[in-house]
């Protein structure tokens, strides 16, 4: 039996970090995520793993921590909440331009602007679209439970050096501070300087030894035609991105009739209101994506033509729904839910919607929050 | 003991800023009238006899386009 | 006796390091950046530690550093290079990091990370060359533009009124506990060539002894953004930079 305890999921977050044999954390406190630079201040894993630990002086530090550190091939993260991530932005598109793997986490808190500390979805847009400049995407996973807090930080790890690519966990304020028990992933050494060396070599500066060419960790090309070629290159990467890392979990669609789609913490709460709907006789079916870039598409496409309606639950006021409506294309009506400034929805609400639609009652003034019919 | 010295210039490289010819304490170098492929005057021993192979020159040039050999004679 | 006779290999008392590369400098005639350049080769040439040194070049008419010296490189967003000096060192604390930087990213938009570097006494070497004024976008002001001078953003003269003044950095930096050894240093003559390379041995052999960071501050030139000549801007440098910017050691701790 594995070993399972209960942790926060930003707890999570760090003990994962350390046991998957990262190098360095670099990170500035804001909340709701600040337990990740303090839980990894505390494990002190420079005396075990050897792994650093360094508070910078602000996010834009951090993130070009990132920047060096992984320009010369180590594994190394950082954590943020939105307003944080929004100072990061600008490192993030440098360490997509320079083709460089890392792992970013997101604890996600409303907004816009210092907004709120409480939990939202509303990064969406930003972080699946890109959101620096620059024709760039991150790999962007979703995690639902503390669980998966911990397990998708060695995947982030496999797919951000996979594919040479910054990789974004994509959680929320109660994600982030929920406790729940996690089974630990094993323990994996940190990479020697020489594995590092035979693994990444051809483009890690690592100090240029004899009978290589130099290496230079940069995203600037003065001459169009290559920083085309270069875009082209990167491109055909996030369409190989697109073709093997699809992830979503389904649950229920065989025989759906109404299909909820929502990631994260909304997930949850319309997995509840899901199996509440089911015992009223509502045939309900469930997508949550897991990866939102790539994003399932196709597989929200394969239920279209089997259902009479799709509701869209978020913690924002429709980020998400867009990229359902990009899958369900007007072939049935596309319903949005959504709730903002660190309010959450509830299983409650969202049975009361679904059941709305089911009977064709549905009055988007009848509920709290953001409710919309997107799509007819 | 007397030396001698002498420069050779990378006539292509050489951007003609003059740098060295302030700072050649004998007075060998100057700019050349005619201009190499990039449209600059260069750097050229005008009075080759005067050169010590001091160095000055070479360590001052911005584009390390000039070597210096020096004889003991 | 002949030219020929002199220009013997046998003969050569000074040429190009091997670690500059054979690419033709994109700088302008006379400019201070490829004498820095220079010095910084034949440094890590003479060290003989080129496989260990990790060099980060900044945004700015010297971001193209890394085609001209045969080390490994990283280019940093605009004044964000000390932070991934940081990074670097503290993952491979026995590599030689250095970063080099302009005033208007070093002095202007990267005063935060360079202070917090500096702070931690993170054992790498600044090089911060000062020709106060932005070079590469076209000669506007920069935090260390001299009060009167003009630039195409202080088109009458720069006037701390609206402007501030001229920022002393290397002075400010001296006072960081964390900062080993900070020095001013030009490369307008030999005389200060040579001594700006023998404090650029300094700088990058103190990194082994993990006392803190070392900062070399060049006073340069930029003719073009001044609009004279080479040589003319080099005296120029002498009469109006020097007295605001005085060469020599600021701060040395290092024994």
């Amino acid at each position: 039996m594995a070993e399972k305890i209960l942790l926060k999921g930003n707890e999570a977050i760090a003990i994962a970090a350390v046991r998957c044999g990262c190098d360095g954390y670099f990170g500035y406190p804001i909340t709701p995520q600040s337990e990740i630079l303090e839980t990894l201040s505390e494990m002190n894993p420079e005396k075990d793993t050897g792994m650093i630990v360094l508070q910078a002086e602000s996010e834009v530090a951090a993130i070009n921590m990132l920047y060096g550190g992984a320009g010369c091939g180590k594994k190394v993260m950082t954590s943020s909440s939105s307003p944080g991530i929004s100072l990061m932005t600008e490192g993030i598109s440098y360490i997509a331009g320079a083709e460089l793997p890392c792992v970013i986490v997101d604890v996600m808190r409303g907004g816009p602007g210092l907004g709120t500390i409480q939990p939202a979805q509303s990064d969406y847009f930003q972080i699946t679209k890109g959101g620096g400049h620059g024709d760039y995407r991150t790999i962007v996973l979703a995690p639902a439970s503390v669980q998966e807090m911990n397990d998708f930080v060695e995947l982030s790890f496999d797919l951000a050096f996979k594919y040479r690519t910054p990789v974004v966990i994509l959680s929320d304020g109660v994600i982030g501070q929920m406790m729940e028990k996690v089974e630990l992933s094993p323990i994996k050494p940190r990479w020697t300087d020489e594995e590092i060396v035979k693994l990444h070599g051809s483009w890690a500066a690592t100090g240029k030894t004899s009978g290589r060419k130099r290496n230079i960790v940069t995203s600037l090309d003065l001459d169009p035609h290559r920083q085309e070629m270069f875009n082209a290159k990167l491109q055909s990467k996030y369409r190989e991105i697109e073709r093997n890392e699809i992830r979503y979990k389904s649950l229920l669609c065989d025989d759906a009739e109404y299909l909820v789609v929502a990631y994260g913490l909304s997930a949850r709460v319309s997995q509840k209101a899901m199996e509440l709907a089911r015992d009223e006789g509502i045939k309900v079916g469930l997508i949550r994506p897991v990866t939102l870039f790539p994003y399932p598409y196709e597989a929200i496409e394969a239920i279209v033509p089997r259902v009479k309606g799709i509701l869209t639950v978020e913690m924002s006021a429709g980020q998400m729904v867009e990229d359902v409506s990009l899958a369900v294309r007007g072939k049935t009506p596309l319903y949005f839910h959504g709730r903002t400034g660190g309010m959450l929805p509830s299983p409650e609400d969202v049975l009361a919607l679904i059941r709305s639609i089911a009977n064709e009652t549905y009055n988007p003034d009848s509920f709290p929050g953001h409710n919309r019919l997107w799509l007819r | 003991m007397a030396v001698k010295g002498a420069i050779e210039v990378d006539v292509e490289l050489c951007k003609g800023c003059g740098v060295c010819i302030v700072n050649c304490p004998t007075g060998t170098i100057a700019l050349s009238k005619s201009v190499n492929g990039k449209g600059y005057s260069y750097s050229y021993m005008e009075n080759p006899e005067k050169c010590t192979g001091c160095t000055n020159c070479a360590v001052v040039c911005p584009d390390t386009v000039i070597t210096v050999y020096r004889v003991k004679i | 006796m002949n030219i020929s006779d002199i220009i013997k290999p046998e003969n050569k008392v000074y040429g190009k390091s091997r670690l500059l590369l054979d690419k033709e400098m994109h700088f302008c005639p006379g400019c201070s950046h490829g004498t820095i350049h220079k010095i910084i080769a034949e440094t890590i040439e003479e060290l003989a530690i080129q496989e260990q040194v990790i060099g980060i070049s900044p945004v700015g008419c010297a971001v193209l550093a890394y085609d001209y010296i045969d080390i490994d490189w990283q280019e940093a967003a605009h004044g964000r290079a000390p932070a991934l000096a940081t990074a670097i060192k503290r993952l491979y604390p026995d590599k030689y990091v250095f970063t080099y930087q302009g005033d208007g990213d070093l002095a202007s938009i990267g005063t935060g990370e360079i202070i917090h570097t500096c702070n931690r006494g993170d054992n790498v070497t600044v090089i911060f060359v000062n020709n106060a004024i932005y070079g590469m976008t076209g000669g506007q002001m920069a935090p260390t533009t001299l009060e009167g001078m003009k630039t195409a953003t202080t088109p009458e003269g720069r006037s701390h009124i609206s402007s501030g003044f001229p920022m002393k950095i290397t002075e400010m930096i001296a006072l960081l506990p964390g900062v080993v050894y900070a020095t001013r240093q030009s490369v307008d003559t030999p005389a200060a060539e040579r001594k700006a390379k023998k404090a650029m041995m300094k700088a990058f052999k103190s990194q082994t002894l993990k006392k803190g960071t070392s900062f070399i501050e060049f006073v340069a030139t930029c003719s073009s953004g001044w609009k004279m000549s080479p040589t003319d801007a080099n005296i120029w440098m002498k009469e109006n930079m020097f007295p605001i910017y005085p060469p020599g050691d600021v701060k040395d701790e290092i024994d």
